[in-house]
């Protein structure tokens, strides 16, 4: 569903990602793990299509960002560090916002399917700055889902959340990969990229160290490992 | 379909292949002026802060200069377009301000919608913003300084130059909002690349005061007419481009 194919990336004199080459299936949950500055965010920002990178390539369902990416965008959700949200207007009417953007028919319908699915259809009506950083979370993760993606890339979404609330998170990252989507997660939190993925890679540095299946390591071998290799 | 403009730069983020019909254009066009009214509706700040300062500087420029009657008259125009420039200024410096808080202008680059419909939205929602400001200013004017200034080729150029100078402060928003000092940026952008339109939207404003014939000021209104037509196609052409990190 995802191939990335040699891909570099500068920000003047500094290389950020050097020769990338990844693939994730149609249907599966890949985390991407790495200390900070390693290029994971960067990474995202290139798939997502808000940046293009120095060399190689990128698809998304077989399309190439560089001659399709307006199409690829109707494909992908984002979460990013930032909720995309404005605090003056109500979660339905962010949503309702994002759904004339992507140029949605039926929107009230699927406005309410996925704030319900958030567990947020009790105050869909209450402004956004009222939240707490728990349901504007989630509300940004309806927001991504709105129009029903194939893809979808969270950014650290775990950050700033309590355990109440990165739990039911967590609950949300797996229903939506069960019904099928493809899952990016970029994450500090190894526990949490092996207890949900079914893919962990390791960016270190700018490039791909490592990556294997998640039932084919344990925790402690996997933490063993990915300390040895980044010395973090 | 809305042809995109042929530029032969490399974008510094994908945009390409589909682009949307020109009904899904101004759709999305409308969808973000009704997001920046709705939230200036529920907030009011933008335009109260506009109004205070609008107020405040006519106050200023009324005690501060004392003026007998016919220098009142001499300079009323200037002192009118400075307060309009400077409204201007402070509105455009919140135009993107919404979008920096969340990220949300990343929002809509994540979107399928062609980018210039982004800069054309918040746009006109600002150009709705200074108009409404400009209905409060213009009214004032005549209670300080006893000119009418209610002639139909008057507020034409208003409407023009201020259109000019919005625009322009639209396209310079984008940039500055990339930068750590964006409230001080945008007027060290702004002001030099828009002196050519404030110049003459003075000098059109003075000669249609004064009663002067078409001869006398039509070089400096069709410079205006110019000014605005040259930045909406450098503004179509060049937003993809300053949008982006």
């Amino acid at each position: 569903m995802i191939n990335v194919k040699s891909v570099s990336k500068s920000f003047g004199m500094k290389e950020v990602l050097r020769d990338i080459n990844l693939d994730i299936e149609p249907g599966e949950f890949t985390a991407i793990v790495g200390p900070n500055g390693s290029g994971k965010s960067t990474l995202l920002r290139i798939i997502s299509t808000l940046l293009r990178p120095n060399s190689g390539q990128v698809t998304v369902a077989g399309l190439d960002l560089s001659t399709r990416a307006h199409t690829v965008r109707q494909l992908l959700g984002v979460v990013s560090h930032h909720t995309l949200l404005y605090d003056n207007l109500t979660a339905y009417e962010n949503l309702l916002f994002y759904a004339h953007l992507y140029n949605m028919t039926d929107y009230a319908k699927r406005i309410n399917m996925v704030l319900d699915k958030v567990n947020l259809s009790d105050s869909k009506d209450t402004l956004v700055h009222t939240y707490s950083h728990g349901m504007q979370q989630r509300l940004s993760i309806a927001r991504a889902i709105l129009h029903n993606p194939r893809v979808i890339l969270f950014d650290e979404p775990h950050t700033g959340l309590d355990q109440t609330n990165s739990i039911r998170l967590d609950e949300i990252l797996q229903s939506t990969s069960a019904a099928g989507n493809t899952v990016m997660l970029i994450t500090h939190d190894i526990k949490h990229a092996l207890t949900l993925c079914d893919k962990i890679v390791v960016l270190h540095k700018g490039k791909i160290v490592y990556q294997v299946r998640t039932t084919q390591i344990s925790y402690d071998e996997f933490a063993s490992n990915y300390h040895e290799i980044t010395n973090v | 379909m809305m042809n995109s403009p042929v530029i032969t730069m490399k974008s510094p983020m994908y945009n390409n292949d589909k682009h949307p019909t020109t009904g899904q254009y101004w759709r999305t066009v409308k969808t973000i002026i009704w997001k920046d009214l709705s939230i200036e509706m529920r907030k009011k700040t933008l335009i109260s802060a506009l109004f205070i300062f609008s107020v405040m500087v006519t106050l200023v420029f009324t005690f501060a200069l004392d003026l007998d009657k016919s220098t009142k008259d001499n300079v009323s125009v200037g002192v009118l377009w400075v307060t309009f420039v400077f409204s201007s200024t402070l509105g455009l410096n919140q135009t993107f301000a919404n979008e920096k808080k969340h990220g949300s202008l990343e929002g809509m680059l994540l979107a399928p919608i062609d980018h210039t419909a982004i800069f054309v939205g918040k746009f006109i929602s600002t150009y709705i913003f200074v108009i409404i400001i400009e209905i409060i200013i213009i009214p004032m004017f005549y209670f300080f300084y006893g000119i009418s200034l209610f002639s139909p080729l008057f507020l034409l150029i208003v409407l023009l130059g201020s259109f000019g100078y919005t625009l322009v402060g639209t396209l310079l928003t984008s940039i500055a909002i990339r930068t750590q000092v964006r409230e001080i940026m945008l007027p060290i952008l702004l002001f030099p690349v828009s002196m050519p339109i404030i110049i003459a939207s003075v000098q059109c404003s003075n000669a249609i005061l004064s009663g002067a014939n078409w001869g006398q000021f039509s070089n400096a209104f069709n410079l205006v007419i110019v000014y605005d037509i040259i930045f909406i196609g450098v503004a179509i052409m060049t937003f993809e481009y300053l949008i982006q990190e």
